[in-house]
């Protein structure tokens, strides 16, 4: 047993009163959870505490919040460790609601206004192509397991709180949302997966409004990589069906491909002109709407000019790098493959015969940052 | 004053289920929850479902298992309709998108299961009730015809002046408001009542609200006596490991390294049925061949690894979250805990209670489909056969009949008894400190092995709590999110569900299924065969006080095709 102290964020709507914090000492053995901690002291103090929790397992999600400000479940964040994370307050554990969502009461977000909302959004139904087979769908083993990793989502919202997209614009869809779409879209069983894709590609706050910052994947309990997930709904919209979005998420990832195919390192003053032609420079300078675009951003462009930001001799003559060549060799590597690889980090197949071997120790999800930070840098190369 | 024709309470599998198929059958349906659907805890059914959807399988050799598994106690007739319904219950579930493993054939695929004679249960990697929670809920938000009312909880049900069942008062929880929902039907579906063990796999919210409800209307619960325990839950917090992993092939040590089921189920061995492993388990312990923490050890390295990732892989994570066992290299400390109730309201095959109007399906319902024991990977069965019969056969009746008058002096009572807890200066205990003793005491003398003198001191025991919790204090004033009033209600329907489990378990005198009785060690079929009804004749609402005395009654099991025989493993 240790004493842990604990600063739990606290707001009670009808008092009239801000947010305040609460001090706790809770005496508990190292091994139990941030969640076991305020179950005792609403046990044996205060009840007014107000928080959901419920299977105390990680699989029901209802126990989000901030722990040392990093959005995850209370239930399966252990007393020892947080006190012990470099974030925590000397020793002292902070405990506050999820981020991105108005607060209720205490550790109570409204979910419905924000989350559920968005998952409505992505119309999170299969929709089947007629009437269903008399026996099941017939389809391939490795598609099932494939979507299952969205599956495993349980809603919990630690995503949602930590996303940075949506900090910047509430209106994005959103991590959970899209992994719940990709859940579709991955479902062969689902007749409406062009549509999908178009609706996603073409929201200005869908697809294309991520930022690739792994935040999402960081803190998901269960290991569903959302950010994955929307990645592959953009190599489904882009590869498989060459959607062109009007956002020009399509072209700023060409235009992003092919500058580093040709310098090497991003060449940022062709970046705008060939995102807005969908990834041609010459396009951009003769569409109408593309220079329209273009036009649009000329602001940011000054401003950036102006706070120093931006070099212009050194944007406009942007320079190759040295062994330019080697890039080149990863581009003709990744296209001479016929068929584009989806990595799927959720199962780690191993051999059977590998289980006495050093090698095999690893499982899924044991080094879950390194492992997923691997597996975005090789989506990235799949994307063409 | 909101009215459905049909309100279901409780939005787990059963719920949704139920709700889904009223919907179908034409009626104006609500569906209520105490927390967020997807948060039910049909979430931790991780196994799987079964059905004999194999052409090589049958539906008979499923009932069997079920009946045999039941140790003679289920009603063959509900048995057989539920693997009858089975395999076509599973396909819609398909047609509804819930991913199943599929072989390499791209069917769906199975795996084998305690209790079964064949490999006949489906599943989704290890998360099969969470999967299929959410695909319904994906049906709830694609049906927007259907009333959602999350995070409102039911104090107590109405009834008209001819006893019809007339629909519930609820409080929604996030603003403390009071009202009176009015129905022609009331479907029940709240789930067990794990939460008067302690410890228990059970969620937090698992307070056996749907029983309590219905036993305090008068309406008889059956088979109470029956409560399972898991075989194989953490020594520390009572979490689950699925039975998927005795199914996938782990094998279970006591301290003298022995594979101790060899000397109890010598041919199905791990995977006999739960109550026969759970009571080995506790021979072994009770016999001194247990380890220090008083465990036995589950060990999953028989099982191929890439096997585990991708059947096994969340209590890979439980393992390593909870009790800091890697599972991939080391076995796991285990032991029997607290899991299910077979017994609940007692309902016919289309899930009426004899009182008129009200339904009941899932745990909080008994058909009675388990008997003294339930199989693994039937639960989920029958929350979906049970709830989708129960809405469609609420639906259909709904429409032969008007609204049922609803009298709104119930509601002023029901909002008159919450503001006297609110109120009430602090003397009697904290609602967790009666919580924490009725735990003790079920887990100390309702549990895996019981006699009489244990069971009438939990009796007595559980009388005491009863009054006392009637004088709890409670912390929270307020009306937003107040949990504190929530739990000093769900704490009088706890000890409701005690009181019923333990008389009817006082009762048997006699040895079958989860019901041990060291004092009458064997089964007797000529004086047992038949189920335990208790009901409670009070003032029709607020607690069961300590001086009401349950009334028992007996009613016979329906036997179609199989007589009892002696069950072996």
């Amino acid at each position: 047993m240790s004493d842990f102290a604990l600063k739990v964020r606290r707001y009670d709507p009808e008092s009239g009163e801000p947010a305040y914090w609460e001090d706790m000492s809770i005496e508990l053995e190292p091994e139990r959870s941030v969640l076991d901690a305020i179950l005792k002291y609403k046990a044996d103090t205060d009840n007014s505490l107000a928080i959901r929790c419920s299977c105390q397992a990680a699989i029901c999600g209802s126990c989000g919040v901030r722990i040392n400000g990093q959005s995850r479940l209370a239930c399966n964040t252990q007393l020892g460790e947080a006190s012990e994370e470099l974030r925590a307050h000397d020793g002292t554990i902070v405990v506050e609601p999820m981020g991105n969502m108005p607060v209720l009461k205490d550790l109570i977000v409204d979910m419905d206004a924000v989350h559920w909302k968005k998952v409505q959004r992505v119309v999170p139904w299969l929709l089947p192509e007629g009437d269903p087979p008399e026996r099941e769908y017939i389809v391939p083993a490795e598609s099932m397991i494939d979507i299952t990793q969205s599956m495993a989502c349980i809603q919990c919202g630690a995503c949602v709180s930590a996303c940075l997209s949506m900090e910047a614009d509430p209106e994005f869809i959103g991590p959970a949302a899209l992994a719940k779409a990709y859940r579709f879209v991955g479902d062969p069983r689902d007749s409406q997966t062009e549509e999908r894709l178009r609706d996603l590609a073409e929201d200005p706050h869908g697809i294309y409004d991520c930022t690739h910052c792994f935040a999402c994947i960081e803190v998901c309990p269960k290991d569903v990589a959302p950010m994955s997930q929307i990645m592959r709904l953009r190599r489904r919209a882009i590869g498989d069906y060459g959607i062109k979005d009007s956002n020009n998420g399509y072209g700023h990832e060409k235009a992003f491909v092919d500058l580093v195919e040709k310098y090497g390192t991003l060449h940022e003053a062709q970046l705008l002109p060939k995102s807005f032609g969908q990834g041609s420079l010459i396009r951009s300078q003769i569409d109408p709407d593309s220079l329209k675009q273009l036009a649009g951003s000329f602001p940011t462009v000054i401003a950036g000019l102006k706070s120093g930001k931006v070099n212009p001799i050194k944007a406009i003559w942007h320079k190759k790098l040295a062994d330019q060549k080697q890039v080149k060799r990863i581009y003709n590597e990744v296209e001479s493959r016929g068929e584009r690889i989806e990595l799927n980090l959720y199962i780690v197949g191993e051999d059977p015969s590998d289980n006495e071997g050093e090698g095999a120790q690893e499982p899924a999800g044991g080094d879950r940052a390194g492992a997923d930070a691997e597996a975005g840098k090789s989506e990235e190369g799949a994307i063409q | 004053m909101p009215q459905h024709d049909v309100l279901v309470i409780g939005a787990g599998l059963a719920g949704m289920r139920a709700a889904l198929a009223a919907a179908e059958g034409g009626a104006n349906v609500g569906v209520m929850s105490k927390i967020h659907p997807v948060r039910s805890h049909s979430n931790a059914a991780q196994g799987g479902i079964n059905a004999a959807l194999n052409p090589e399988d049958s539906w008979e050799s499923h009932a069997f298992d079920t009946v045999k598994g039941s140790d003679y106690l289920g009603d063959q007739d509900a048995i057989e309709i539920m693997c009858r319904e089975a395999p076509e219950e599973i396909l819609h579930l398909e047609h509804l998108g819930v991913t199943f493993h599929r072989n390499d054939e791209g069917k769906l695929g199975t795996r084998a299961f305690g209790g079964a004679s064949a490999a006949r249960t489906y599943y989704v990697a290890d998360i099969t009730g969470q999967a299929i929670l959410h695909v319904l809920y994906e049906q709830l938000m694609k049906h927007e015809e259907v009333y959602r009312y999350e995070e409102y909880f039911v104090t107590a049900l109405v009834q008209d002046e001819t006893g019809h069942v007339a629909g519930a008062i609820t409080r929604n929880l996030r603003d403390g408001s009071m009202e009176l929902f009015n129905a022609k039907k009331v479907i029940l579906c709240t789930g067990g009542n794990g939460q008067i063990y302690n410890p228990t796999t059970n969620a937090l919210v698992c307070t056996g609200d749907g029983i309590a409800l219905a036993y305090r209307l008068g309406a008889p619960l059956m088979d109470m006596e029956m409560v399972q325990y898991h075989p194989t839950t953490l020594a520390g917090n009572g979490l689950l490991i699925t039975e998927g992993a005795r199914g996938e092939g782990a094998h279970l040590y006591n301290a003298e390294g022995e594979r101790f089921m060899e000397k109890y189920a010598p041919n199905k061995m791990e995977l006999a049925s739960r109550d026969v492993v759970s009571r080995a388990e506790q021979t072994e312990i009770n016999e001194g061949r247990g380890f220090p923490d008083g465990t036995v050890h589950l060990d999953i390295t028989p099982v191929p690894r890439k096997r585990i990732h991708e059947a096994l892989r969340e209590i890979v994570m439980v393992a390593r979250d909870f009790a800091g066992v890697d599972i991939l290299n080391e076995p796991v400390p285990i032991k029997p805990g607290n899991h299910y109730v077979m017994g609940g309201i007692k309902t016919d095959t289309d899930g009426l209670c004899p009182v008129p109007g009200l339904y009941a399906a899932g745990e909080t319902a008994c058909v009675s489909v388990h008997g003294g024991n339930r199989l693994g990977a039937n639960s989920l069965l029958d929350t979906l056969i049970f709830g989708r019969r129960a809405g469609a056969h609420a639906a259909r009746e709904a429409k032969a009949i008007a609204m049922p008058t609803a009298a709104h002096s119930q509601l002023e009572d029901e909002q008159r008894a919450i503001d006297t807890i609110v109120r009430r200066e602090r003397s009697g205990r904290r609602v967790s400190e009666v919580k924490a003793e009725l735990g003790r005491i079920m887990d100390a003398k309702v549990a895996v092995y019981r006699d009489d003198e244990g069971l009438k001191e939990a009796l007595e025991g559980i009388k005491r709590l009863q009054e006392e919790a009637k004088t709890v204090a409670i912390d929270d004033k307020g009306t937003v999110f107040n949990q504190d009033v929530l739990g000093a209600l769900e704490l009088g329907f706890m000890i409701d569900n005690a009181e019923a489990i333990t008389v009817a378990a006082l009762e048997r005198k006699e040895s079958r299924g989860a019901q041990y009785r060291t004092d009458f060690p064997e089964r007797n079929d000529e004086e047992w065969l038949k189920h335990i009804t208790v009901t409670h004749h009070g003032n029709g609402n607020g607690n069961a006080s300590s001086d009401d005395v349950p009334e028992l009654a007996y009613s016979e099991v329906t036997l179609t095709q199989w007589q009892p025989e002696a069950r072996t493993y």
